[in-house]
This record gives structure tokens, sequence and C-alpha cells, in this order.
């Protein structure tokens, strides 16, 4: 008997020899990391990502550690559009109502702005996304009632909105032209913005940037497969068909909007802790055509393409700065045409409308077709 | 005072509903016993997928009275009429496209699965035990309907006939007190249509599910229905075994049209 108990366990727990892809059970299918080439390739990036700070250079990393904050604000905006299918363009301000929380938490006291000096980033950074999220929950009842365009225009409208009350409330956000200082980013006296002995100030917040993102995607690749995603992924698909699965519409695309605030918020904190200062008119509906790009252009839907967007998007500018060197028509100045920052803006809605159509999967897409490619090499399928 | 065991399921009493002026539903009225499989007939737009909507709730009809399982579900929103108990396909296939076969099964169970967001977020502990729990109860349902090769892909790409049964098994996670199947066999060949028919008797004998049916295949109904409701303009013509509509003069006239004088 015990044997046979033992016997057991071992089957049910590991793979059997030369057969990996043969499931032994319903807990190995529905993990995680369900393959051993995920478990490698997963377990590879995120080996590389540690020891990337120790390796270029900070300029780099500082451009890599703004991307993962923003991968963070582009995870949320995947769940109330990839997965929820609402269409947001209200993303900026979301990102605007975080971001000013956790400036007046940390904020200095006596400083010219509303300030209450805990700079600890344990309290501010879910204080922002609570916020933001209950901002969610309260702008919620209009996707309830509206759907497509309809809630793009309204979300829209939240754009402008937020755009106008930030600029006006000086004693929050410093005003229009002068902003304020971000939110700084403690952990018990430990400052990640400034050098510490071992590591440069760039190099800590890579490295909390990047734990952080990976907190996040495996929260969001966790809610994507559980109960709530999947009624997220119903109402995208066939709403009324989801009612019919005893599915409450508005309470669903409330905690959509929610937990999808509840992201942003937290990344309008740490994208600004990292720049160390701001002003209003940073949340234009610019910052949420960036975020929507990133989503598609990343994968709409999926939380590793979402990064990649995120990634891709963030890095752009540092690709195009180079351009000058390269392509002597192309002016690094603002003052001539044409320069960087024009070709920047007709990259982004190229990219877009390329993606859209070429690869509507996004870089995910591309993964996928490349990875299926490999699976059957050397035979085409 | 009745007992449980024979007050009927559903209960329609005098359901007028209209839109605009036009009449969908005049006075239909009609009553599922327990067990029973029990067919709504009627030429096109004659309002048999209206009352489907009156029942699950996507329309509140302006006079009558509606009662599932002894309570009165008239005004209740479609979601928490399905949480009573009741499921229902659709016409038109409605199933969720992007998502793979599992996972759609996976929904019909969402009424019966507890955790929360927060609890969603962490995946472990009751969250986990919860998905494998109602994950080995989807399996039985993909074994019932014959599903196992089509479970991991995306429902958009399987064939119709497939879909048509995905769809039935979603129906079926719910554990449903009542079902209404709306032409489930539409757009099928004679061997699916047949495939169907048996299941469809299996889940009435085997899972003692009382099944209302909305369907044109006349030989299915007669075949499988214990009573037959007859249906034209919103109107009820008829309501009786299959054998005794089928003759019905008014029945003949609805599907065949009215004799002309001397023609």
């Amino acid at each position: 008997m015990t044997a046979t108990a033992t016997e057991r366990r071992s089957r049910s727990r590991g793979r059997l020899r030369g057969r990996p892809q043969l499931y032994r059970s319903y807990a190995q299918e529905l993990a995680l990391f369900n393959t051993r080439p995920k478990q490698v390739w997963v377990g590879v990036i995120v080996l590389m990502s540690f020891l990337l700070p120790f390796l270029v250079s900070d300029s780099l990393l500082q451009t890599l550690a703004l991307g993962f904050a923003f991968a963070i604000g582009a995870l949320g905006l995947n769940i109330v559009t990839g997965l929820a299918g609402q269409v947001s363009l209200g993303h900026a301000f979301f990102l605007g109502v975080g971001a000013y929380t956790a400036a007046a938490i940390s904020g200095d006291p006596d400083g010219r702005t509303i300030g209450f000096g805990i700079t600890n980033i344990l309290v501010w950074l879910p204080a922002a996304g609570l916020v933001a999220a209950v901002a969610g929950v309260l702008v919620a009842p209009l996707a309830t009632r509206l759907r497509g365009l309809y809630l793009a225009i309204v979300t829209l409208g939240l754009v402008f909105i937020g755009e106008f009350v930030f600029g006006e409330w000086s004693d929050l956000t410093g005003g229009n032209g002068v902003g304020r200082e971000a939110a700084v980013p403690d952990l018990f006296g430990y400052d990640f913005s400034r050098d510490s002995e071992s590591l440069t100030a760039d190099q800590n917040l890579y490295l909390l940037m990047l734990v952080l993102m990976l907190v996040f995607a495996l929260g969001a690749r966790n809610l994507a497969r559980s109960r709530v995603g999947r009624a997220f992924s119903a109402v995208r698909d066939r709403d009324m068909a989801a009612e019919m699965m005893g599915i409450n519409l508005p309470r669903t695309k409330t905690v959509a909007f929610g937990i999808s605030s509840f992201y942003a918020g937290c990344a309008g904190a740490l994208i600004y802790s990292i720049i160390g200062f701001f002003e209003p008119s940073s949340f234009s509906l610019l910052l949420s055509v960036q975020f929507i790009a990133m989503v598609l252009i990343g994968g709409a839907g999926t939380v590793s393409g979402t990064i990649m967007g995120a990634l891709f998007i963030s890095l752009l500018p540092t690709l195009t700065r180079e351009l000058p060197s390269y392509l002597p028509v192309i002016s690094a100045q603002v003052t001539e045409t044409p320069n960087i920052y024009q070709l920047e803006s007709i990259l982004y809605g190229l990219l877009i409308v390329g993606f859209l159509l070429f690869e509507p999967r996004g870089l995910f897409g591309i993964w996928v077709r490349i990875r299926n490619y490999w699976k059957g090499w050397p035979f085409s399928y | 005072m009745r007992s449980t065991d024979d007050a009927p399921v559903v209960s329609v009493q005098d359901v007028h509903l209209s839109f605009a002026g036009v009449n969908a539903i005049a006075g239909v009225s009609f009553e599922v016993q327990p067990g029973e499989l029990f067919a709504i007939i009627g030429p096109n737009g004659a309002g048999k997928t209206s009352i489907f909507n009156v029942l699950s709730g996507v329309y509140r009809p302006q006079r009558g009275r509606v009662e599932f399982l002894g309570e009165s579900v008239l005004g209740e929103r479609p979601h928490r009429i399905a949480a009573r108990g009741m499921a229902r396909t659709f016409q038109n296939i409605a199933l969720f496209e992007h998502l793979t076969v599992l996972d759609n099964l996976m929904l019909g169970r969402h009424q019966h699965i507890g955790y929360g967001f927060l609890a969603a977020f962490v995946w472990r502990g009751r969250a986990r035990a919860e998905e494998l729990a109602h994950r080995r109860f989807v399996e039985e349902i993909v074994d019932f309907l014959e599903l196992e090769q089509w479970r991991t892909l995306p429902v958009g790409l399987l064939p119709y006939g497939v879909q048509k049964r995905v769809e039935l098994g979603r129906a079926l996670a719910m554990e449903p007190k009542l079902l209404l199947l709306d032409e489930p066999v539409a757009g099928m060949n004679l061997e699916e249509t047949e495939d169907t028919a048996r299941y469809i008797l299996d889940i009435r004998d085997e899972l003692d599910v009382p099944i209302i049916m909305v369907e044109h295949d006349m030989g299915l109904v007669m075949d499988l229905a214990d009573r037959v409701m007859v249906v034209d303009f919103g109107v009820p013509i008829t309501t009786g075994a299959p054998d005794e509509v089928q003759r019905h003069p008014d029945v003949v006239r609805a599907y065949l049209g009215q004799e002309v004088a001397g023609g």
C-alpha cells in the first residue's frame, strides 16, 4: 500500500520521462508555466533582466526602468480594453490621479505644494493605486451604459476634465508650466533614487521597477486565467450571452475599470518618481494614445505582449535619437524640419496602423509565429 | 398545498409583449412540468424566440405573469434569472469566440465558483482549489458531449456543428434546473441532428433536466417532445401531445395556408 501511495504521488507530480507534453493532472495543466520551454524561457529572461544593470549603461537602464513603469500602466489598460473590451481613452487621467496622490503623500510638508511627508513607497504606492481605483469605479457607470465609440468619446472627455483640474489646482499640482516634485521611492530609509554604496541611482531604480513590474504582471496573468478574467473576456466577446451565464454586466465592468485604474494609478506614481518632477500638461491625450499603442502593438489581451509593447514604445525614442548620425536629413533640433520628434509622432501612428493591418495580434503574434515555425522545423507545419 | 414534485417548473400566464405597437406575443400561457420536454413551434416570426427572451429576462412583457420554480421572475435582470438555474442556447450561436472550449464551459460554471478578484490575483489556495474542482466537472461535460479533441481550441475556429455542441455544453455546465434550447439542430445535417437528438434525450433522462425547445425540424419535435405548443403571430393556437397537434386544423392552416373555396 505505502509503495503505491508514493508511486501515485510521484505520478501526479512529475512528468513521464520522454513525454514532456503529457499532463498527468489538471494541476499540472493549469499551472502558470505549464510547459518546459515556458519555464526555461521565462527563467532565462528574468535572470537576464536581473543581471542587466551590471552590463549596460546607466542611461539605458533609466529608459528601461521607465519602460517597466509604463508596462504596469499598459497592463492596466490591457485589463479593461484587451480583456474586458471596454475602449478607454481616459487612461492618462487615472495615471495623473495616481501620480498626484503619491506626490502629495510623499511631498515635503513645508513645501509650496500639498505634502504629508510620508516617503515610504509601501504607503504611497498602494494609496496611489487605491485612489485611482476609486476614480475608476466612479467613472464605471458610464461604461455600463455606453459601449464602443461612445465610451471612447466619454473617456476622452475625462482626459480634458483631468487636464483642466490638474492645471487649476495649483496647491496640489504646482500649476501649468510650474509643476511639482514627484513621490520619493524610499523603502524604510533606502532611497532608490539616490546612489547607494554598491549601486547607482539608475541601477537601484531599474531593479525596483523590474521587481514591481514582475509582481504586477504576475497578478495580471493570474487575473486573466481566473473566474474574473474569464468573465471579462465573456463580456468582451458576447455580453448578452455573458449575462445568461449569470455574469452581472454592470458589476463586471466596474471591477474591470477599478482594477485597470489601480494599475494606472500605481504606474503614474512610479513613472514620475523615476523622472522626479512633473507638471499637469503631462496627462494629455497623447499619454493615453501612447498606452493604447503599447497594448495594440504588444498584442491586446496578452500580458507578455503588453510588456513587449511597453518596452518597445519606451525604447523607440532611444532608437530615433540615433538616427541623425545615420540620416543627416533628419535633425535633432526642434526648430528644424524634419526633426526626430516629428518622426517619433509619425512612427507611433505608422506602427499602430501597420500592426492593425498586418499583425493584429501584435508583437505577441509575431512571437507565436516564430515559435510555431521553430516547433515544426524543418517542416513547414 | 402542492408538493414540490408536481409543481410546474415554469408557469407563464397570459403574457403580452409588443414593440411600438407590433404584437410579438399576445396572450401566451403554458406550464412546464418537472422532467418534461416541451416544444414550441410556429412559422418564422411567430414569437418563439421572444417567448425565450421573456423567460430569460431580456424582454419585459407589458402584461402577464412569469413564474420560475414557484417564484415570479418578471422584471428580474437576466443574470439573476440565470443564477436561479435557467440556462439557454441561442438560435445563432452566441459563444465566446476567442476563448477555448474549456474556457467557454468554465464560464458556464461562473455562478458556481465563489472566489473574488483579490483571490484571483494570487491564484493560490481557494482560487486554485476551485479552479481544479470545476475543471474536473467541466471535463465530465466534455466527455458527455464528446468534445475531447476540441478542448483547447478557440471556439471561433470550430465547425458549426461542434460549436452548437459546445453551446449546449456551456448551458449544461450551469447545472440548470431548466434548459431553453433555441433551434438546437438548425443548419445541421441528418447525422448531426440525430446526434443532437440523442444528447437531448440523455439530458432529459439521465440529468433529469426539463427542457423547452424551439425548433423548426418537425420530425425532431414530433419524436422527442412530450407536449407541443403552436404559436402563430404571437398567438397560441393549441397545446397538446405531438400527434394531436399535428392534426389540429388551425395548425395545418398556419403552416400550409387556408384552402381557397373551390380551389
